[in-house]
């Protein structure tokens, strides 16, 4: 049935999602390949600084005149990688800590929700940067703090999923009948929360990318000599006064992948509210 | 009549010191953040090449041997006398670091949202007036990217354009007391716009949304059925029943507000509260940090607030109950 | 005057169109070549089941489409003019004015923001028929005419201030307040309890007779109807069955299935005796709340036999689905205890043994919510067998597969979901899931409330025959009077969380009644021509005996 349900979703998409889905698979494939389609050493210097878009260079040079496609790709696989484990982290904790408030309700969703009532007060960068201020500047840290810091958003999300569901009359059956809770959540629940869970998979994953390229451009996410795409803006800032776009480069990359999420995501959404009524 | 406002001011005033709570629990996490993870606050700052002499002195200056509870109420009962303590960078009185630069930042935000705030909640309207046309599917099309894009990719494209290009405006916001407002306003021409447009696609989407919800109630076919005007019908059935999810809207965006003030102040250099905090992120000065982003937090839960009790005084089943 | 026919409606037809991406749009009739003719104070009654397209009928009369609907054929002329060929500003200027509109729910229907008296007077206001102080004089006197309470303020309150009944008779005051040729009643009296229907059904009754109104009266209900039109047709997937006067519909319907809905509330079970054997549910003073402080149910005791139906009967807010919670454990009660089985049952759900579990099923009123949309009928049937006897594979496939034969439904069904299913099918399953379990006693809360009358019908044809082969126990909640007599050994009457009244039928539906079962009982419509007079009359007198 679920692969039923993929292939009727891939062939119904709109134009924009088939774009969008095609931008994601070329990054994706250029992130894994990194060191096989990247023309040139990230690291090396080979050009000019700041050298305009050449037959040679094909997106230009950077601050120091190194080769700015070939930073993209490799840069592409620290964005990738660490957006996807918080990702990872924010979902499994928010979906089963969410899913476990709406089920066992009473004292414990109390506790639960009012502890991420809590966390959501502060706005998340503010967190994130007060946190940052204390804890050492390295890539586990990092991948953690996005994770819990997001995990609130799925915790919220999911948590509402579940109470509606929770509430249907097939749920309360299934306790009349003895079920447990794990049969619960996993038999009842989760099918049934799968396709608003999967989308905002996709929405979570491109804010997580949104914000790692923030804090890198704060000079408080990726550290040199590493970069992403966030630190690649923040590298070449200073050409942008003198109309050298060359920051814009990595901006846009960002830009490409998250508007891609977003256009495939929309698709889903819209393609499965329709298939609310019938099956 | 006199029971139900009292009722409604219960309402309120719990709401109030709901509100109070939360922030009293956020300076518990926030110091608890900066002084109780892992690590210590000394070694941070010096290194790990320090010697233990240095930082028994830095313990002992920071008061970093005490229980932390003592250490908590110290430095919370020095805030809510308005000292906010000592830099420890550049060993300036906080509370006199920040006084101008918060002026700056609410300036920034504030003239961002007065834009944005209106706009958006007028441009939502004429997606809904005009659902399923061509206006309405542009604005979507348009809002759906407008809400991928990272601010400092919108800011840039502005300075590149404007200041660089057409060279109509700064590039950089640098503004001092003794500038007019019509120069201020000018100088955060840039940084305004960046705002603007990075919050406005969000609330308009959710603006649609919100007025569309309403306007699938059946109060609003009997309108309809009533042979009213589609003017009459919105603004006068379904806006006021729109007003409490709107609010609600506009203040999840105002979260976008305050993170993006943050970005767009260093994008512009523009001298507020967010390129203070940044800067002093990057050199572990916690006791900036500590200060800043509480008053970022307490700001953003005022807002908040006051949010509440506007929509619990927009609904009229609270404000006529039985 | 009154002689013409000022509404005409010929050959109507409405589709509906249903868009799915990356298909081609399907075109669906909803309504197909309907004529009638209405004169001035005359009533035609619109009945059929769900599907109908008779609320489709009612809003085209306003050339008014909901979303997705288009009318796609015929005219609806108004004093001969076709309100299809107006443009949309001429089309505004007789929405309210000359055909004006009740909704089901007026709860709904009432913009929560604004008082009533401003919602009433709207109409007449915007198109400039009255000034407000003229108005609010006319709405005052309808409020009257309709007998809402305090007349002179009524008007300045919100809608959640004031009951449901108040809402509809104030609906109905909206309606008439711009003095309009033609009312559009759709299911106006459906939403309420039956005590309160009848006053609005008087209460509307009058007010059309007063104001001299032509009306639409629209509803699935042919005992409402008859009560209430001239003429009534009767209509099935959007074709008409049968067009003629009330008389001749109920009296000498020509078509079958007008017979079958005429007829539906023959069915009678002959009532079971009294056995020796004690009680297998026994419920002793129980009081349950649901925040530990307002009483839904005080001091209820009651007891049900081993292979007989006990039927609970009330109106909303009587409590009667609160000792259904009790009963499964669901809400633990203040005090008292349930006995099953000769056992007392732990009050929480927790505490009790899958055997018991077991023994004691639940079927719900919406079954459409009762099965887990992403399992199969397979599943939704096999689980109670893999779960309470450990059965699986091929076993429980044969196993299930018998029950669905029992069922009426065929082997064909095992592996479709219940999205797929009609809403009677849907209950069967419901009902064979429950018999997975070979309980010794089933709650049926509310199960044919929410079908159409025939298929409600063979829903409790099936539960009877499947009581006569397995002798289980019904305890069967309802609010419908009709259900109870087709189907009780034993009564209970419920009101405001207390029992007034438990026995055998034969007992329960005798005279002498106390008060409040007396109202209950006279308040059913029965099929027939002027009962509502009748009834009215009846009440008057007896309340000038008192």
């Amino acid at each position: 049935m679920n692969i039923n349900f993929l292939q009727s979703l891939a062939s119904h998409l709109s134009w924009g999602a088939r774009i969008g889905l095609f931008c994601l698979i070329t990054f994706a494939l250029a992130a894994i390949f990194a060191p096989f389609v990247a023309p040139f050493d990230p690291h090396q210097i080979v050009g000019d600084v700041w050298a305009p878009i050449t037959s040679q260079f094909w997106l230009g040079t950077d601050q120091l005149g190194r080769d700015i496609l070939s930073r993209l790709i490799h840069g592409a696989r620290n964005t990738f990688f660490i957006a996807g484990a918080a990702t990872l982290i924010s979902f499994s904790m928010g979906t089963f800590l969410g899913f476990l408030a709406a089920v066992t309700g009473g004292k414990m969703d109390q506790l639960l929700s009012r502890a991420n009532d809590l966390m959501m007060a502060i706005p998340t960068l503010i967190f994130a940067l007060v946190v940052l201020s204390v804890l050492p500047a390295n890539m586990i840290v990092l991948i953690v703090v996005m994770g819990v810091l997001d995990s609130t958003r799925v915790f919220r999300l999911s948590r509402a999923v579940a109470i509606d569901i929770v509430v249907m009359d097939y749920v309360e059956s299934a306790r009349l009948r003895g079920e447990g809770t794990l049969w619960i959540i996993f038999r009842e629940i989760l099918p049934n929360a799968l396709s608003p869970l999967f989308a905002e998979f996709g929405l979570r994953f491109a804010f997580a990318v949104l914000f790692l390229s923030t804090l890198s451009f704060l000079g408080l996410g990726i550290q040199p000599p590493d970069a992403d795409w966030g630190s690649m803006v923040k590298e070449n800032k200073d050409g942008i006064v003198f109309g050298i776009p060359a920051a814009l480069i990595p901006a846009a990359a960002i830009a490409i992948l998250t508007i891609s999420i977003n256009l495939v995501v929309d698709s889903i959404l819209s393609r499965t509210s329709s298939l609310k009524g019938g099956r | 009549m006199a029971a139900n406002n009292h009722s409604l001011l219960n309402l309120i005033t719990k709401r109030l010191a709901l509100g109070l709570l939360l922030l009293l629990m956020i300076s518990v996490i926030i110091f608890a953040g900066t002084e109780l993870l892992p690590g210590d606050v000394a070694q941070s700052i010096l290194g790990q090449s320090a010697t233990p002499e240095a930082l028994h002195n830095l313990r002992l200056e920071m008061g970093l041997d005490k229980p932390a509870i003592e250490r908590y109420s110290h430095w919370l009962s020095n805030i809510l006398q308005g000292d906010l303590g000592t830099s420890l960078s550049s060993g300036k009185d906080i509370s006199s670091m920040i006084s101008g630069r918060l002026g700056n930042t609410l300036f920034l935000a504030t003239t961002a949202a007065v834009i944005a705030v209106p706009l958006a909640i007028f441009l939502g309207l004429i997606a809904v007036l005009y659902r399923d046309g061509i206006v309405d599917k542009l604005i979507s099309i348009t809002t759906i990217s407008m809400i991928s894009l990272p601010e400092f990719f919108i800011g840039y494209l502005l300075i590149l354009f404007f200041a660089v290009n057409l060279n109509w405006l700064p590039s950089s916001s640098i503004i001092y007391s003794s500038m007019g407002i019509l120069e201020k306003l000018q100088a955060i021409a840039l940084p305004c716009l960046t705002l603007t447009l990075v919050v406005l696609a969000h609330m308009m989407r959710m603006t649609r949304a919100a007025i569309l919800n309403v306007m699938s109630s059946p109060y609003i076919e009997t309108a309809q059925l009533k042979g009213l005007s589609s003017f009459k019908i919105i603004f006068h059935h379904a806006l006021p029943n729109a007003i409490s999810p709107i609010i609600t809207v506009v203040v999840l965006n105002l979260a976008y507000l305050v993170v993006g003030v943050v970005v767009v102040e260093i994008i512009f250099v523009y001298p507020g509260m967010g390129q203070l905090l940044v800067d002093h992120v990057s050199i572990r000065d916690i006791p900036v940090v500590q200060a800043v982003g509480l008053i970022f937090a307490a700001i953003y839960i005022l807002l908040n607030m006051f949010a509440d009790v506007m929509s619990i005084i927009a609904n009229p089943r609270l404000r006529h109950p039985k | 005057m009154s002689d013409v026919h000022f509404l005409e409606v010929q050959g109507l037809e409405i589709s509906a169109y249903i868009n799915m991406p990356g298909e081609a749009t399907k075109t669906l009739i909803l309504v197909d070549n309907i004529s009638f003719t209405l004169k001035r104070g005359e009533v035609l009654g619109l009945i059929g089941e769900s599907g109908a397209g008779k609320s489709t009928i009612g809003l085209a009369a306003m050339a008014y489409g909901r979303a997705g609907c288009k009318i796609t054929g015929g005219t609806m002329k108004i004093d001969g003019v076709d309100l299809f060929k107006l443009s949309s500003r001429e089309i505004n200027k007789v929405r309210g004015t000359r055909v004006a509109y009740v909704a089901q729910s007026a709860a709904a229907s009432f913009n929560p923001a604004h008082k009533i008296g401003d919602q009433v007077i709207e109409v007449a206001i915007e198109h400039k028929l009255m000034s407000k102080a003229e108005a609010l004089d006319y709405a005052g006197e309808l409020y009257a005419k309709l007998g809402l309470p305090d007349p002179e303020n009524f008007g300045n309150r919100y809608p959640h201030q004031v009951s449901g009944g108040q809402l509809q008779r104030a609906m109905t005051v909206m309606a008439l307040c711009a003095k309009p040729d033609l009312i559009v009643f759709d299911e106006p009296t459906t939403a309420l309890d039956v005590t309160t229907q009848i006053e609005v059904l008087a209460t509307i009754k009058h007010a059309i007779k007063d104001s001299g109104v032509a009306a639409l009266y629209i509803t699935h209900d042919l005992a409402v109807v008859a009560q209430v039109a001239d003429h009534i047709m009767v209509l099935r997937h959007g074709k008409m069955v049968e067009y003629n006067s009330t008389d001749k519909i109920i009296n000498h319907a020509s078509q079958k299935y007008t017979q079958d809905l005429v007829s539906i509330r023959a069915m009678q079970k002959q009532e079971q005796a009294v056995p020796d054997s004690p009680a297998i549910l026994q419920v002793n003073n129980i009081a349950a709340a649901y925040d530990g402080v307002t009483k839904i149910l005080k001091d209820v005791t009651l007891h049900l036999h081993a292979g007989q139906t006990l039927s609970i009967v009330g109106e909303s807010g009587s409590g009667k689905s609160t000792l259904a919670r009790v009963i499964t454990g669901l809400l633990p009660p203040m005090q008292g205890e349930v006995l099953f089985n000769g056992k007392p049952l732990s009050s929480a759900l927790k505490n009790r043994s899958k055997e018991q579990l077991r023994d004691l099923q639940m079927i719900y009123q919406m079954a459409d919510v009762a099965m887990n949309p992403r399992h199969t009928i397979g599943q939704i049937i096999g689980r109670p067998i893999e779960f309470y006897f450990g059965i699986s594979g091929a076993e429980n496939r044969k196993m299930t597969i018998e029950l669905l034969e029992q069922i009426e439904l065929g082997e064909e069904y095992f592996d479709r979901y219940p999205a797929e299913l009609s809403g009677g099918q849907k209950q069967r399953v419901c009902i064979a899931r429950a018999l997975a379990a070979k309980p010794s006693l089933i709650i049926c809360d509310e199960v044919t409330s929410a079908l159409d009358p025939l298929v409600a019908d063979g829903i409790l044809q099936l539960l009877m025959s499947l009581q006569e082969k397995h002798a289980i126990a019904y305890l069967f909640i309802t609010h419908d009077l009709a259900t109870v007599k087709a189907i009780s050994d034993s009564i209970a009457v419920m009101y405001q969380g207390s029992l007034v009244r438990f026995g055998q039928k034969s007992m329960v539906l005798a005279p002498p009644f106390d008060d409040y079962t007396d109202m209950l009982l006279s308040s059913v419509p029965h099929m027939e021509l002027g009962w509502l007079e009748k009834t009215l009359a009846n009440r008057k007198m007896q309340s000038a005996d008192n």
